[in-house]
């Protein structure tokens, strides 16, 4: 350590005022403070002391809590893979093909990001933030494995820039940075992020006879467009690569086509047990969000005037990505609801309208992105009427 | 009508260094400072006094010319060693030499049938009067105000503080005396605030005129000001006053004795204090006698008050005029490898992130100054709010201040805390921001404007 130290010191005069390098300062400090917790201290007036945990530990936690849904999401691409062409595959086999087309993903959105990230540091003069940590894993679990990875590096760019940097950096942004990518792949290159043939990666092989790649959420949509019964239709999909590929427990699992990280409803409670856990997550945005959306899916069925608005409510936890967003999207501390109560109504609300989008709206199959984004602009709003509450209950008092 | 109050946000730090009830046997302070840095609302002040000139305890040394019938005075007898000024001479300290045998200078007798204006101005020319502070804005009182009531936290639930019952014990006379004397002062009730969890000492129980109410719960129960937000919040134009225990009992003394006592027992605590325990001393005490010397390692931080709301000072700088207790705990100006990621359950924490096990030490945990972290905008939400028992939001509030948005600063409640208040909110804020500071700001700018 006392080496890397040294090293270190060493190359502190170039970065410091005068050095050749000065302008990269937030570069140096950057690093070094990755590797070493720095040694600043308390100031003489304030608190003396300070808790031990920081924002990188925060960040962390987000990161450790979406690594079960990044290892099943690349298991999972290679098991759609096989299963498409008809091949039989150990189970090596599919993880080794799953990480040969997820990992370039994960290595473009955290490469380019940070390097966005860098210049803006450097030009703007702030510190290097460890938001993007969280912000690189997430863009790259929302988008189907295929995708090109000039896309993605476009994406990722218009989301730290658009979504972030120009808000002021990390803790300063309205929307969801991975959301913003995810919605601006969706509505300038729809046709590599939405229909029937994106969501299984098939590489240059062909998939056998009768194979359609369409997903829980717009198999559904058909059968409210053809009037057949919605779970048969789930049930019966696919019956040309094996049974069952879209019943409710196999949906749960996340053995299904879809983006890399969403798929598993299973592995996103597994990050909220640890998002709760460690308290970095808000359990109240988490329970309200499944809240909101089973109680739309109830009232869907209580109008019913189509079979998709008869689904089962509970088959909307496990289609598309309702569970990852509400989990890791809507849980963002920046871009949600900042109130204790509002959190209440902005998880409900992210619940319902992803429901009402997915059901009534046939240009958009998953609700989620523009539900989140949606609260991300009336979070706001909310807590303005929230904290609107205190000052009234604090003005009251004085006339009484 | 007393009223028991159960809180349950907050968070109480176990820290290594509690000092044991018992007075160490150490060496008494030979110098002894006023400094007007530790009263914020100062405006003016200007030195009665030139070195060289002796004084007795309760002399005027020092008023604030905004507010020229409240005098700052000695704390002991003897001789002005040095009149220390800063930058752009800004009065930083007044240094007496304590004789060996303190004399007082004699007020004689107050009487408390007199009327309430004289009363508030004999007072306040007797050097008691700036243990009565002022809320909104935790500023020195002002006499020809009339509050609205009169607060008085009988405990202290900061890190390692000292225990009230011990370092007044005896002084039961004049507590009551002081009561009585603050009961004229208001038109409305004195509020005696006791630890609800254990039995109050001998001091605080049978204490008549005054309104005896229970608070029990982690830190900040003891803050006056939590209380105050629990009996009787303040509203924008409403003016309460506070007076710690300790103050309570030096305007006691001077109503019953006429003298201006300072003597107070300072407790000693911390993790790199040899010896800790309580000492008997004045105000202002110089802390050297009590640290050098007593000292488990040499790279130590100083601390006048807590670990919270404390202030560093030099290893020969002076105690703060409000404070009773000396923290020394190790400076953390060292790098630490990976310290943001390892696991631990040595490192005290309020939060449980990854790696960050100290909620299951249920030992006691040594600190040190280090920030653990960078400062950042805010990030983390709904943290601040758990550890303020008080309908207040806080994030809003400091936001407000950011912005200088006086209406809003009003609006979200700037005047019911001071800087005590949001200690604790600056220590489990993971972005590192310096929130005391920023309120202090805030109240500067509602009262200057």
């Amino acid at each position: 350590m006392k080496a890397l130290q040294k090293l270190f010191d060493n190359l502190k005069p170039n970065f410091e005022k005068g050095g050749k390098w000065e302008k990269f300062h937030t570069l140096y400090e950057g690093h070094r403070t990755i590797v070493f917790a720095p040694d600043l201290t308390t100031k003489a007036k304030g608190a003396q002391i300070k808790d031990a945990t920081d924002l990188k530990r925060v960040m962390i936690t987000v990161v450790i809590a979406m690594i079960p849904t990044l290892l099943f999401g690349i298991l999972n691409v290679g098991e759609q893979h096989f299963l498409a062409i008809g091949e039989d595959a150990t189970w090596v086999d599919k993880a080794l093909f799953g990480a040969m087309s997820v990992l370039p993903i994960l290595i473009v959105t955290y490469g380019v990001g940070l390097l966005t990230e860098f210049i803006f540091c450097v030009i703007r003069n702030h510190p290097i933030s460890e938001g993007y940590l969280v912000s690189g894993m997430l863009i790259a679990l929302v988008i189907p494995p295929h995708i090109p990875l000039w896309q993605v590096a476009l994406a990722t760019i218009f989301a730290v820039v658009i979504g972030k940097e120009v808000f002021g950096g990390t803790g300063m942004n309205i929307l969801n940075v991975a959301m913003t990518a995810r919605a601006f792949l969706y509505f300038a290159y729809p046709a590599n992020i939405s229909g029937d043939q994106v969501w299984t990666y098939l590489a240059d092989k062909t998939p056998v006879d009768g194979f359609s790649g369409a997903t829980a959420l717009s198999v559904v949509y058909n059968a409210g467009v053809q009037n057949t019964n919605a779970v048969e239709a789930l049930n019966q999909h696919n019956s040309v690569i094996g049974d069952g590929l879209y019943s409710l427990s196999n949906m749960f699992m996340g053995w299904i086509p879809g983006s890399i990280g969403e798929t598993s409803t299973l592995m996103c409670l597994i990050g909220a047990v640890i998002l709760i856990a460690t308290g970095v997550g808000s359990w109240k945005i988490i329970v309200s969000g499944f809240a909101g959306a089973y109680l739309m899916g109830l009232v869907m069925n209580l109008l019913a005037v189509n079979e998709y608005m008869a689904l089962p409510p509970q088959y909307h936890w496990v289609m598309g990505g309702l569970a990852f967003g509400i989990v890791f999207m809507a849980t963002d501390p920046v871009s949600a609801a900042q109130t204790e109560t509002g959190k209440w109504i902005y998880g409900f609300l992210i619940g319902v309208f992803t429901i009402i989008i997915r059901v009534t709206n046939p240009a958009y199959p998953e609700g989620i992105m523009l539900a989140v984004l949606f609260m991300n602009v009336v979070a706001p709003l909310i807590d303005y009427y929230v904290v609107k509450a205190n000052k009234t209950r604090r003005l009251q008092r004085a006339t009484v | 009508m007393s009223k028991i109050v159960k809180l349950k946000k907050g968070f109480d730090l176990k820290l290594v260094g509690k000092a044991p009830l018992e007075i160490a046997n150490l060496a008494s302070a030979t110098t002894f400072a006023i400094k007007p840095t530790d009263f914020p609302g100062i405006q003016r002040p200007k030195v009665l006094v030139n070195e060289g000139d002796t004084v007795k305890a309760g002399t005027p040394i020092l008023i604030d010319k905004a507010m020229d019938q409240v005098i700052y005075a000695a704390p002991v007898s003897g001789e002005i060693v040095e009149i220390k000024r800063g930058d752009k001479r800004k009065l930083l300290e007044i240094k007496i030499l304590a004789d060996q045998t303190i004399t007082h200078e004699n007020f004689g007798k107050i009487d408390l049938n007199q009327d309430r204006d004289a009363l508030a101005v004999k007072l306040a020319s007797t050097g008691v009067w700036p243990n009565i502070l002022q809320r909104p804005y935790g500023v020195v009182a002002n006499p020809a105000d009339s509050p609205k009531a009169i607060f008085v936290s009988a405990f202290d639930t900061n890190p390692l503080a000292p225990d009230y019952g011990f370092t007044l014990q005896g002084q039961e006379r004049y507590f009551q005396a002081g009561i009585d004397a603050l009961a004229k002062l208001t038109k409305g009730k004195v509020h005696l605030n006791v630890d609800g969890s254990k039995p109050a000492p001998a001091i605080f129980s049978g204490v008549k005129n005054a309104q005896t109410n229970q608070f029990s719960g982690p830190h900040p129960a003891g803050n006056v000001g939590v209380q105050i937000h629990h009996l009787d919040p303040i509203n924008k134009g409403e003016i309460a006053w506070t007076v710690s225990p300790f103050g309570v009992v030096q305007i006691g003394k001077v109503v019953l004795d006429g003298i201006f006592d300072a003597s107070k027992v300072v407790a000693l605590t911390g993790s790199e204090l040899t010896k800790t325990g309580y000492v008997k001393t004045y105000s202002g005490a110089n802390v050297s006698t009590f640290v050098k010397g007593n000292l488990n390692s040499g790279h130590v931080r100083v601390i006048s008050g807590n670990v919270l709301t404390g202030e560093k000072v030099n290893l020969d700088g002076f105690l703060g005029f409000y404070h009773n207790q000396i923290t020394v705990i190790p400076e953390g100006d060292q790098e630490e490898f990976l310290g943001w990621l390892l696991p631990t359950t040595s490192k005290l924490s309020f939060h449980r992130a990854l790696g960050m096990f100290s909620f299951l030490n249920k030992g006691e945990f040594k600190v040190d100054t280090n920030t653990h972290g960078e400062e950042r905008a805010f990030v983390v939400t709904g943290e601040f709010e758990k550890v303020l028992p008080m309908d207040i939001l806080p994030t809003y509030l400091f936001k407000a201040i950011i912005a200088e948005d006086y209406d809003e600063m009003e609006e979200l409640g700037l005047y019911e805390i001071v800087e005590e208040d949001v200690a604790l909110c600056e220590f489990v804020d993971p972005s590192k921001n310096e929130l005391q500071v920023l309120v202090r700001h805030g109240i500067e700018l509602l009262m200057y404007s």
